[in-house]
Formats: C-alpha cells, sequence, structure tokens
C-alpha cells in the first residue's frame, strides 16, 4: 500500500511477505519476526487468559469468565476422551494449547489486510504477515512438534525393541526380505502425518487469505465512477461474506488440528 | 512462504506453551470441575436421603398418632367403664343403708308396740285386780295369788 506505484502484482506479494531478519548465512538461517511476534503474543494472551482463571478456579458456583473457560476446557475433555480412552493428564492440555493457539492465529485471518498494513507501516516495518498460520514454518512447527511427541510416546508405550520391531515387520509380516519394504511404508506414514497435518492448516489458512487480498484487490479500483463504485460495493460486500464463512474456516481448522494431532498420539499408543 | 530457522523458533515455542498448560493451567481447571461434580452428585444423594427421611419421619408420625388415638380410645372406655361401676356401687351401698334403717326403724316400732302393751296389761291387771277388792271387799294378798295374776297377764 505505501509503495508508489501500485500494481495488482505487488499488492499481492507484499501482502505475502514476511519481515524476515537474517540471523546467519544463507536463505535458511533468518527468522520471520512479524510470524514469531504474532505467535508469541497470542500464545501469551490465549493461555493467559486460560492461566488467570486457572488460579483462582473455585469448585464453588464459578463466574461468568470461568464457566466460559470450563466450557472449553470440558470441551476439549470430552474430545479427547472420546478419542483416547487412556490417560489424559499430558494429552488434553497438548489439544487444548492446539485449540487456542490455532484458533486464536487463525482469528488474525479476520483482521482486515489493509489495516495491518496500515498500521505496521506507520510503525515503521516494511512488511508484516499478521496471521501466522499462513506461514508454513508455524504450522510445521506444529507438526513436527506432534511427531516428536508420536515417537517420543511410540518408544515409551512399546520399549524402543518393541517400536523397532513394529517398524520393521508391521504391516506385510516378520520374513526378513520384508523389512525393507515395511521400514520404507512405515517411514511414509509416519513423515505423512506431520506433513498433512501442517499442510492442511497452512493450505486453508493461505487460500483463505489470498482470497482477502483478491477481494481488497477490487477495492483498490474502487473510485467515485459508476464502475469504481460497483467495484468498492462488491469488494466490500464480498469480502464481509467471505469472513463470515471464515469464521467457519477458522474454529474448524483449528479443531481440526486438534483432533489430528490427537488421533495421531493415541495411535503412537496402540500396536499395528 | 519459504521454511527457514523460524521452524524451530515455532516448534520451541509450541513446546513451551503445551509444557506451560500442561503444568499450571490444565490440572487447578480441570481439578476444579472434577471436584463441583463431586460436589453436586453428593448434593443430588443428600437430597435424595433427605426426602426418604422425610418419608420415613411422616410415617413414623403418623404411626405414633395412631397409637395415642387408640390409647386415649382405650383410656376413656376404661374410666367410662369406671366411672359406671362406681355409681353403681354407690347406689347398692345406699340401697343397703336405707334397708338397714327402715328395719331399724320397724324394729324400735315393735319394741315400742311391745312395751307399750306389757304396761297396758299391767295396768289392766291392776284395774282387775282393784276391782275384785272392790267387789270381794276384803284385802288380797298380791303374793298369795300372783300365780293366778301372771295367768291372767298372759291371756291378755
Amino acid at each position: 500500500m505505501a509503495s508508489d506505484a501500485l500494481t495488482p502484482s505487488s499488492y499481492i506479494s507484499h501482502h505475502l511477505t514476511n519481515l524476515t531478519k537474517p540471523i546467519g548465512e544463507g536463505a535458511f538461517w533468518q527468522v520471520n519476526v512479524d510470524t514469531i511476534v504474532m505467535s508469541w503474543a497470542l500464545g501469551i494472551i490465549g493461555l493467559g487468559l486460560f492461566w488467570l482463571v486457572a488460579n483462582k478456579a473455585t469448585s464453588g458456583v464459578p463466574g461468568r469468565f470461568q464457566s466460559f473457560i470450563e466450557l472449553m476446557v470440558e470441551f476439549v475433555d470430552n474430545t479427547v476422551k472420546d478419542i483416547f480412552p487412556g490417560d489424559r493428564k499430558f494429552l488434553a492440555p497438548l489439544a487444548l494449547t492446539i485449540f487456542v493457539w490455532v484458533f486464536l492465529m487463525n482469528l488474525m485471518d479476520l483482521l482486515p489486510i489493509d489495516w495491518v498494513a496500515t498500521i505496521t507501516h506507520g510503525l515503521g516495518a516494511p512488511a508484516w504477515k499478521a496471521v501466522p498460520t499462513t506461514d508454513l514454518n508455524t504450522t510445521f512447527g506444529m507438526s513436527f512438534g506432534i511427531l516428536i511427541l508420536i515417537l517420543y510416546f511410540s518408544f515409551k508405550v512399546k520399549g524402543f525393541g518393541g517400536f523397532t520391531h513394529e517398524m520393521f515387520t508391521a504391516p506385510f509380516g516378520a520374513n526378513p526380505a520384508l523389512w525393507i519394504p515395511n521400514f520404507a511404508l512405515n517411514l511414509i506414514e509416519l513423515l505423512a502425518k506431520p506433513i498433512s497435518l501442517g499442510m492442511r492448516l497452512f493450505g486453508n489458512m493461505y487460500a483463505g487469505e489470498l482470497i482477502f487480498m483478491l477481494l481488497g484487490l477490487l477495492g483498490t479500483i474502487a473510485s467515485f465512477t459508476l464502475g469504481g463504485m460497483i467495484a468498492g460495493a462488491a469488494s466490500g460486500l464480498l469480502t464481509w461474506g467471505w469472513a463470515v464463512f471464515h469464521i467457519l474456516i477458522i474454529i474448524l481448522q483449528a479443531f481440526i488440528f486438534m483432533v489430528l494431532s490427537t488421533v495421531y498420539i493415541a495411535m503412537a499408543h496402540e500396536g499395528h | 512462504m519459504n521454511i527457514n530457522a523460524t521452524l524451530f523458533v515455532s516448534g520451541i515455542t509450541f513446546f513451551l506453551f503445551v509444557l506451560f498448560c500442561w503444568k499450571f493451567i490444565w490440572p487447578p481447571l480441570i481439578n476444579a470441575i472434577d471436584e463441583r461434580n463431586k460436589k453436586i452428585a453428593d448434593g443430588l444423594n443428600a437430597a435424595e436421603e433427605g426426602k426418604k427421611a422425610l418419608v420415613e419421619a411422616e410415617r413414623k408420625g403418623e404411626s405414633s398418632m395412631k397409637e395415642a388415638r387408640d390409647r386415649a380410645q382405650t383410656l376413656l372406655a376404661d374410666s367410662e367403664r369406671r366411672a359406671n361401676q362406681i355409681v353403681e356401687e354407690a347406689k347398692a351401698a345406699a340401697k343397703t343403708e336405707a334397708d338397714r334403717i327402715v328395719a331399724s326403724a320397724q324394729e324400735q316400732i315393735e319394741q315400742e308396740i311391745n312395751k307399750a302393751k306389757s304396761q297396758l296389761r299391767e295396768q289392766v291387771a291392776a284395774l282387775a285386780v282393784s276391782g275384785a277388792e272392790k267387789i270381794l271387799k276384803k284385802e288380797i294378798d298380791a303374793k298369795a295369788h300372783a300365780d293366778m295374776l301372771g295367768q291372767l297377764k298372759a291371756q291378755l
């Protein structure tokens, strides 16, 4: 928005640019400051609200805010209980964290993109992506965290020998000639989980953000001519409609991420 | 959309948030919920017990009321019977007394009559003796004729 010559492609690509800061040599060794700041801020706000309530949680008559928080806690607890009937002392808070955090990060998608751009430019940042989940680093950061947990629980439940045995003998059989195919298949299965998990969330949010941008692009040609007015009205209406629809998507994606993470970790507790 | 070192930051952030939630948020909340559930269950149980106790107390109260009523009824009947008995006894005693008084009065009357009769006899005998004295113009020894006078008296 701030650039002097605004073309459609510069508008789109500008909104898709992260604010990066190099921390070493090469393209890999740099961090997306906007993603980190936003995800930290949202996580601290979301968990902070829960923490405030948890600190003075009473088993007596709860206040309205505590009731709301407990509603979320019970919702997550029941969802996890349906998936994994075992000990959920760790699994349920994990699911709650994912749900709250991903939901809040997705929620940033509903902030009007040009407002965010205007404010951050005013503060001197050359680029700012407000939605951390449209950054593949965030979604993969979480989904590979889930992979680590899958491996941890697999080793914990089945033991090193048991898990290794399973990796080489399931699903085809224990014949030594089948060890390599078994292992390859299991490896693909294991890696497909975090990749699909991260890609699904990223893809949904990225596509949603892109549509907001296209509708916003329509708004940039608004003017006081007849065609310009039609374009402006259409941009506003369609953005509003897409935002309403997007409310569903952001909750749904947060829920899906939570449920699939729980399912994967629950599966790690079971043998093939 | 390039993968870069942010990946590690996000992963570590994720774990930190999960650990924080696991240690500091989840336990107090779920404990409060479980505790409240238990309290509610206990309260419902207590209410159920109370209801049962109330029914039991009502039943007990009713039975003791019935017992008291029965007892009162028995007492009333007893006392009535007793009163009747006393009245009857009093009546009987009064009748006996009256009979006795009447009998003694009769006896007295009879005695009076007899006394009057015997006095009359003696007077008649004296009269007769004096009459005979006059007739015979001669003193009659009362002692010598006592037997005869006695017989005369008996005949009267």
